[in-house]
């Protein structure tokens, strides 16, 4: 916070670079709904942001409780930023559970906005607090702004003609209109976006919550509840380009449609709805004009045999789940490759095992998607780095399944599937060609469909081809003509071919870049979600004078070219992963006498920059 | 490729591997038979199977052929249908594969009905892991798994069908090439998934598990064939009939049988039907069961994706990426 000016309110507007605010309220209170506005109207003012929805497995757990309380953290900047931040500077609290979940988080002499129209003591009691802790001391430390939302929306809307229940759903939007008073935005992109959802359906209810969201923000003017104003200028750092805010789960929907055309090809995604990768069905649903067919299926596994039913017809079979669906759709997974299909598995990791946490993140499925098969079973894996990563990668994911003929998995994760940022969007002539060629019968020449090509990758005939009929399967294939064949001298030679096909990937990618130094004490590689803390945490320990650098990986496996090489000029490589150690136990296997050193937390949460920094600062000084 | 194919043209050069004996043999001369009848060009047929003897099918036909995983076909087919509805899809599945492990994607591709033809060979046991009970063996079923025999009521797989409202249920027997041939060709032809039942005698591990109602010498008078349009009528010379009382199906004099109709909307004539195959006093009905229209999965979905178009025209990259709100940094 830099530089201070008066305005027409005659309250000063001070400039700040990074904000992070957190609101929390019940599951009913509509806190992600605010959260999603706050993001698009920070976005459209030109922010970098970062986000981090945090809501609870059940729908609608007991009101007031703490199992109900969901939070929304956004971080917007007028610097590149790469993370939703560790603890948020305001905290936007609409009940005491939400309070009591989220106060430890906050930062010492941060804000917390709180509504005490929901502090009564049956409030307090369903939130299991013993005392009010509006008065006991728990918001010690922190500047506390106390105003009655409920009785305030009610005065707002009085004439609004709408039920007492419905005037109480607007609670939202004032609370919105505050923030938007407080951090000075624009109400425009959340007035027009309340018109198209109501508009023509329900007009009073776009009215009320217009008029609740103007309420909100007057507030901030007439009660001089603060002491000031802040702005969050443009961000200057972004790159010229064009622009749109995106979430993780829809950017990976479009980079699967995109890879597909790229291609020349369509997608078929067989799916089942599973937390966090349902919205990617859903978003593949709407786009049915560019030809693609959404097959919700009757569960994990017919999902994916219905994907690999559509690639084995010329599609691009694509199939979307969590860590449980990914158990079930194993066996499946392992007739891909060995009938050496082109397939797209995405898993949005989640918190494991088993049913684990729904909605919370992490990377615990890595060892899952390398060797989680029967028989040498090997299959390229993919990694999203950040939101707009992920269009990338799905488009990376259909090259190389298509080029490669083999299935091929893509991880991401909660964090990525829910976060939003904005979006450079690429021009279209700098999108990769991908190059398909269904296999068509030549003259006089038998058609052996599993010859290869200089790849290693089998022809691709689709039913229909005039000439070309086959047959494909689970059973060990003779190489060339694929018939079922159980001899022992070929059966090694294909479980070496499929490998040396999946190795040979390594060949098409390139080797990761090094930030920082090119040699040094530390290197710290990641992979995944892990990419913004972990360059939060590296910038951090630079500003304390450390030298470190930083390497992220995309291709798990096949794991690139050239990494032993720079490991070899690094006395130590740290591996911060959301699991217990599963790339640095990968690292260990593929290169000897390098030190890798684990850093796994799994809290269902992304990595903690500053806990990064710490424990980067702590290595380089021990 | 307008000439007309023969059987002999969908026969590959593959060695079929069958036990000798086995009422498979009989179900791949007819269903090659079958395909030439329809005057099929091979390069549009696809044969879809799961796990099992059964399943080993597409690789003895000289066509398009997908030998999936256990229970799977069901999904793996679907996949296929969708993405070319033209093609001609067969999936071919037993007790086990259809019923134990697939039950559930049976269920759902019966009630989604897309245009494919389910064979179902039963043969009331697990042959190719040697003899194990299936969901199909009678209760009290002796096998090395159930030493004193089966406590588990089996599937009756018409019934089964019919419940998920199946829009064509049909069941032969191996035993029967011409009766099992016009079925098929009838299955061919129903638009919608038609699902039929082929008795399937293993001579290995269940030797004569459908002789009592179907062997040549007792069949007459053992089974009724359900011709649509004819009177329920069995026996010797047509000395038998069946007649509907209310909720029952009774035996009666030939002239006094009711006529089958497999296309009244009701599954419930045909499920009635389907629950005679243990009577030991009523004759085992074969034929077709049901046969009824209904709008059909692999159309609907790209019915809905020539909508789209139509609607929003063919998406672009373009549009694809450069929509919602956009904002340009300078």
């Amino acid at each position: 916070m830099t530089t201070s000016t008066q305005t027409d309110a005659n309250l000063p507007i001070e400039e700040a670079e990074t904000v992070v605010i957190r609101f929390a309220g019940d599951s009913g209170d509509g806190m992600q709904l605010t959260g999603n506005q706050f993001t698009t109207t920070s976005a459209l003012a030109g922010n970098d942001l970062a986000t981090l929805p945090d809501y609870p497995a059940e729908i609608r757990a007991p009101a007031g409780t703490r199992a109900g309380v969901s939070g929304f953290q956004i971080a917007f900047s007028s610097k590149d930023i790469h993370t939703p931040g560790d603890k948020p500077d305001v905290l936007v609290a609409m009940n005491p559970a939400a309070l009591a979940v989220n106060v430890d988080q906050l930062k010492p002499g941060g804000l917390v906005l709180v509504n005490t129209g929901s502090f009564s003591s049956k409030d307090l009691d369903k939130a299991q607090l013993d005392s009010d802790p509006l008065t006991d001391g728990t918001l010690d430390g922190f500047r506390v702004i106390e105003i009655d939302i409920n009785k305030r929306v009610s005065e707002a809307l009085a004439d609004s003609g709408l039920s007492k229940k419905d005037v109480q759903r607007c609670k939202n939007l004032y609370t919105l209109g505050l923030m938007y008073w407080l951090y000075s935005r624009n109400l425009e992109p959340t007035e027009e976006w309340l018109n198209e959802k109501f508009g023509k359906k329900a007009p009073e209810l776009a009215a009320a919550n217009i008029t609740a969201l103007r309420a909100g923000y007057n507030a901030g003017d007439i009660h001089q509840l603060f002491q000031g104003r802040y702005e969050v200028k443009k961000c200057e750092d972004l790159p010229p380009g064009t622009y749109r805010n995106i979430m993780g789960n829809p950017a990976l929907a479009l980079g699967l449609i995109a890879g597909a055309k790229l291609a020349g090809l369509e997608v078929f995604l067989g799916s089942y709805p599973i937390t966090p990768a349902s919205t990617i069905l859903e978003a593949l649903a709407s786009f049915k004009n560019y030809g693609v067919i959404t097959a919700q299926m009757e569960d994990e596994i017919a999902a994916i045999c219905s994907a690999l039913g559509a690639s084995f017809t010329g599609k691009l079979g694509v199939t979307t789940t969590s860590g449980p669906g990914m158990a079930l759709k194993t066996e499946a997974m392992g007739l891909a490759l060995m009938t050496e299909l082109p397939l797209v598995i995405v898993n949005v990791q989640r918190g494991g095992p088993s049913t684990g946490l729904p909605t919370k993140t992490e990377q615990a499925d890595l060892n899952q998607a390398i060797f989680g098969r029967n028989g040498e079973a090997p299959i390229p894996v993919l990694a999203c780095a950040t939101v707009a990563d992920a269009f990338d990668c799905a488009i990376e994911a259909v090259r190389i399944a298509v080029e490669y003929m083999t299935p091929v998995i893509l991880l991401t994760d909660g964090y990525i599937a829910n976060g939003s940022e904005p979006w450079k969007l690429p021009k279209i002539e700098d999108l990769p060609d991908i190059k398909v060629k269904f296999a068509q019968a030549k003259d006089g020449e038998e058609f052996l469909p599993y010859s290869r090509n200089e790849l290693g990758a089998r022809p691709w005939a689709k039913p229909g081809t005039p000439g070309l009929s086959h047959r494909i399967g689970g059973l060990e294939k003779a190489h060339l003509t694929g018939d079922v064949c159980y001899d022992a001298e070929n059966h090694e030679y294909m479980v070496h071919a499929r490998n040396d096909k999946v190795m040979a990937v390594r060949d098409s990618i390139p080797t990761p870049e090094v930030h920082g130094g090119d040699s040094g004490d530390l290197l710290v590689i990641g992979w995944g979600s892990t990419y913004g803390s972990i360059t939060e945490g590296c910038n951090r320990a630079r500003k304390q004078g450390k030298q470190v650098s930083q390497m992220h990986l995309r291709h798990v496996w096949p794991l690139p070219n050239g990494l032993e090489e720079i490991f070899s000029r690094f006395k130590r490589v740290l591996v911060p992963e959301i699991n217990l150690g599963q790339l640095a136990r990968l690292l260990r296997g593929e290169y000897s006498g390098v030190e890798f050193l684990s850093h796994g937390r799994v809290l269902g949460l992304p990595l903690q920059s500053q806990e990064l920094a710490d424990k980067i600062i702590n290595l380089l000084e021990n | 490729m307008s000439e007309t194919l023969t059987k002999k043209d969908f026969k590959p050069d593959q060695e079929v591997k069958w036990c000798p004996g086995c009422g498979d043999y009989a179900i791949l001369n007819v269903v090659q038979g079958v395909c030439a009848d329809l005057g099929y060009n091979k390069d549009q047929v696809v044969f879809v199977s799961g796990i099992g003897c059964s399943s080993r099918f597409p690789y003895y036909m000289d066509t398009y052929g997908f030998h999936t995983i256990h229970g799977r076909a069901p999904a793996v087919a679907t996949g296929v249908v969708t993405s070319n509805p033209d093609l001609a899809t067969w999936i071919v599945t037993g007790d086990g594969d259809a019923l134990s492990i697939g039950g559930n994607h049976l269920a759902h591709i019966l009630r989604r009905n897309p245009n494919v033809n389910i064979l179902l060979f039963n043969n009331e046991i697990y042959g190719l892991t040697k003899g194990q009970y299936s969901p199909t063996s009678p209760e009290g079923t002796r096998t090395k798994t159930s030493p004193m025999g089966s406590v588990d009521h089996p599937f009756n797989p018409l019934s089964f069908a019919l419940g998920c409202n199946s829009t064509f249920v049909a069941r032969t027997v191996d035993t029967n090439l011409k009766h099992m041939a016009g079925v098929l060709k009838a299955a061919a032809a129903h638009q919608g998934a038609s699902f039929v039942e082929i008795y399937q005698n293993c001579v290995i591990f269940n030797d004569g598990a459908f002789a009592d109602t179907t062997d040549k010498k007792v069949r007459d008078d053992r089974t009724i064939d359900l011709e649509p349009g004819q009177p329920m009528i069995y026996g010797k010379g047509g000395d038998k009939g069946l007649k509907v009382e209310g909720f029952h199906v009774v035996r009666c004099a030939p002239e006094e049988a009711s006529t089958w109709d497999p296309t009244v909307q009701s599954a419930a004539p045909a499920f009635q039907m389907s629950t005679l195959d243990h009577d030991p006093e009523m004759p085992n009905p074969i034929g077709i069961f049901r046969s009824v229209e209904s709008e059909i999965f692999d159309r609907g979905i790209n019915e809905q994706i020539d909508i789209a178009v139509e609607k929003k025209g063919k998406g672009t990259l373009e549009d694809l990426i450069y929509s919602g709100e956009l904002w340009e940094v300078t």
